[in-house]
């Protein structure tokens, strides 16, 4: 079948991957006139700039993000929520959809609620701050969470959706993936229960070529063998 | 020192013609195997066999450092925490760790901290952890060598790996790689790591007597190994990732179907074919 | 084990599956994970066993010395159990002193072992009232993923049943296996709300209100038991969870013995 064959280059770190005559992009480092890769990753050059797109890491929060995350403490003015970062993240009641009188944050949300919501920024000594003011931010209820490596949501999510848009049709579920790694998936158990065992699927063959393909055949397989819920 | 009481002659550790009590010559190298990836809730993990020695390093972070007062606001903080396991050794060692843990846990600290990007991540810490399991000499270098490849696994980001290795003096000669009748019946070891890429020293340590001549071939002879070394721990990271989407889909059996929609089963009648399906399962 | 929080979302959905027979994982709720073991794994040690229940991985040596026995038993080889939950096992883990959960968990993996008479005590004798077999059975967590009493367990008499008691080093005769005439089983339920489980996953545990470890020998009695968490049981209960026990423990007695 087209597109299947070898994996494209891993380097490590420390590995030479330019001269001076590349840009040091994402994963890299310029020392002495070279270029090298600082993590475990898959070399890709475009534009004259060299970067490594890593294979594995904890999440690090850029402002702007999609992250899902726990409420793991709350006061009388923020709740604390855990997202999967070695930095906590406050969101501020002010910050909330809702109108929050002080002393009454626990009337909207409490420890234990999963929430979606946004980075809104990021300091220089990496303090961050959350906002759940935009259309998609919410406390998330039903369904399950799934929680994959940081470093596969680009894959889980495909060129322009493209991937999880296909395992959203196969499987007729709702899906949010944070860019921290957890996805949020809403739909019949058994429908989640399937749309998991793809994203694991691409979890695990994230930088092989022609993944694509192995996923939609993945998916026919699966809903072969057990009637199709998602067929039209 | 434990076994000093079995012996009762003098022993021969190299004879005339260079050849040690395992067989092997000076510049040889014990057999070593590195795998990548081996557990599942560390952030990055990795094992190692280097001649009787079996080490398991693994890493955490970065993540937040506790306690608070201890975090540093400009950087990570990088923190080896050496063990070994109570039957690790022949006579059987307390759980806990003892003087020379804490300090094989400070200089191996010391290794990594001067290759970490700590700066990236303030107020974090990267917490790696070595286990010895097995103990033949030389466990410092294996658990430092484990360790650098559990880092990259974890997908910390360093300037470099850091490979490791001993020399040391047997029978007046210097060779590479003691073991552990070489290391209780021997004159000299000196352990060192090194960053390969820009040969630093990270490590350096040394008991027993070496002129400085002995010492120079010493190092000569572990900075050659540490090329073979290293090349060890690249393979054993690009392993763990670089497989053709051709043989995962060869290797994995296609999807189980899902399981038939019960309503409320009844455990009890679930023991026949669930032992049946044990049968199945019989580990290796 | 400092508990991480699990959210309500994913207790809900545990708790759904669990009402309809199913597991995340696809068990069912009296069925364990696949066991591996791998015996003689540690060559420093006179026994050892790596095992693997699902992921949680253990890694158990046997080490044997001679000494003096306990005063109140003279004639009998003396055991003692340790386990360590070493810090790179799980993100909870902190390197110090044995905690209490360290500590219940030896003790109740010792007791299962003892009460069973599992290893012939006296056959440990050297001189009676002077000189004995000291066994020490040190457990070694290596990764957490769930169900560490099971686990402890399954390590530890695989561990014994590949024994060698060093007796030529000692000048006491020629080595010989360590005289093991009985095989306890622990299987460990838990319980979600009103759903029992067995062998529960981190996942469940971390939901879990209480557990109940139960270890029987070849003809299904009872030798040791252990209650934990803060939740209760029903004598009703308690008695499904003895029933599950025999039933599990005797299909997984067969891949503990050599």
């Amino acid at each position: 079948m087209e597109g299947r064959g070898p994996v494209r280059q891993i380097v490590i770190p420390g590995e030479a991957v330019g001269g001076s005559d590349v840009k040091p992009g994402p994963g890299t480092f310029f020392e002495g006139g070279r270029v090298y890769a600082s993590q475990l990753g898959v070399l890709t050059q475009r534009d004259g700039t060299v970067s490594v797109i890593p294979l594995s890491g904890r999440y690090i929060p850029q402002p702007g993000d999609a992250v899902i995350g726990e409420v793991v403490d709350i006061g009388p003015s923020h709740w604390l929520v855990d997202i999967n970062s070695p930095y906590p993240a406050p969101l501020h009641a002010t910050e909330s959809p809702w109108h929050v009188e002080f002393g009454d944050t626990g009337r909207f949300l409490n420890v234990g609620d999963a929430i979606m919501a946004h980075v809104l920024s990021v300091d220089e000594i990496k303090r961050i701050q959350l906002t759940m003011q935009d259309r998609e931010a919410r406390r998330l209820k039903g369904g399950q969470l799934l929680e994959i490596s940081p470093t596969k949501v680009p894959r889980v999510i495909g060129k322009q959706g493209s991937m999880i848009t296909l395992i959203k049709q196969s499987t007729g579920c709702r899906i949010y993936v944070g860019q921290n790694g957890r996805i949020w998936l809403d739909g019949d158990d058994r429908s989640t229960a399937l749309a998991a065992r793809a994203i694991k699927f691409v979890e695990e063959r994230a930088q092989a070529v022609g993944l694509t393909e192995a996923v939609k055949d993945f998916l026919a397989n699966a809903r072969r063998t057990q009637g199709s819920p998602g067929r039209a | 020192m434990e076994d000093i009481e079995h012996f009762e002659r003098e022993v021969k550790l190299i004879d005339e013609n260079g050849v040690r009590l395992d067989g092997r010559k000076s510049d040889d190298l014990r057999p070593i195997r590195i795998e990548a990836g081996v557990l599942r809730r560390a952030d990055g993990s990795a094992y190692v066999e280097w001649g009787g020695n079996k080490v398991l390093a693994a890493v955490y972070g970065p993540r937040e450092a506790h306690p608070r007062h201890l975090q540093d606001p400009a950087r990570a903080l990088v923190q080896c925490r050496y063990n070994m396991a109570p039957f690790s050794v022949s006579d059987r060692k307390r759980p806990g760790p003892d003087r020379r843990s804490v300090e094989i846990s400070k200089v191996i600290s010391e290794a990594f901290a001067s290759v970490v990007f700590a700066e990236q991540f303030p107020r974090t810490s990267v917490d790696i952890f070595i286990e010895v399991l097995q103990a033949d000499a030389g466990t410092r270098c294996a658990g430092l060598t484990a360790a650098s490849v559990a880092l990259a696994d974890a997908g910390v980001p360093m300037k470099d790996l850091v490979t490791s290795c001993a020399s040391g003096k047997i029978g007046g000669v210097v060779c590479l790689d003691l073991d552990k009748e070489e290391d209780n019946f021997g004159e000299a070891d000196c352990p060192m790591a090194i960053v390969p890429r820009t040969g630093e020293i990270v490590l350096l340590q040394m008991d027993g007597h070496l002129t400085y001549e002995e010492f120079q071939k010493a190092m000569d002879l572990s900075i050659g190994a540490t090329k073979r070394i290293y090349e060890m721990q690249r393979d054993a990271l690009r392993r763990r990732y670089s497989v053709t989407l051709e043989e995962i889909l060869n290797e994995s059996p296609p999807p189980p179907p899902p399981a038939e929609e019960p309503v409320l089963r009844d455990p009890t009648s679930e023991y026949e074919r669930f032992e049946a399906d044990l049968d199945r399962e019989v580990g290796p | 084990m400092s508990e991480e929080i699990v959210s309500d979302l994913m207790r809900e959905y545990v708790y759904r599956l669990a009402s309809s027979g199913k597991r995340a994982d696809g068990r069912r709720l009296d069925e364990p994970r696949k066991l591996q073991i791998e015996r003689g794994f540690v060559k420093t040690a006179e026994g050892s066993a790596r095992v693997k229940l699902g992921n949680t991985e253990v890694l158990v040596g046997i080490k044997m010395s001679v000494g003096e026995p306990y005063p109140d038993t003279p004639n009998t080889g003396v055991l003692s159990t340790s386990v360590e939950l070493i810090p790179m096992a799980s993100p909870t883990f902190e390197a110090g002193p044995p905690r209490p959960d360290a500590i219940e968990l030896a003790r109740v993996v010792d007791r299962g072992i003892r009460e069973s008479k599992m290893v012939n005590m006296e056959k440990l004798c050297i001189t009676p009232k002077e000189k004995v077999w000291v066994m020490f059975i040190d457990i070694h967590v290596l990764d957490y993923d769930g169900n560490l009493f099971d686990a402890c367990s399954y390590g530890s008499v695989a561990a014994l049943a590949n024994t060698i008691v060093p007796a030529k080093a000692q000048g006491l005769g020629d080595d010989f296996p360590l005289p093991v005439e009985h095989w306890p089983v622990s299987v460990t339920t838990v319980k979600i709300k009103d759903i029992l489980l067995v062998d529960a996953s981190l996942d469940e545990e971390r939901m879990a209100d209480a557990r109940l470890t139960v270890t029987t020998d070849e003809n299904g009695d009872i030798r040791a038991m252990q209650k934990g968490l803060s939740g209760s049981f029903s004598y009703d209960e308690v008695k499904r969870i003895i029933e599950a026990s025999q039933k599990v423990g005797h299909a997984i007695r067969p891949l503990l013995r050599p």
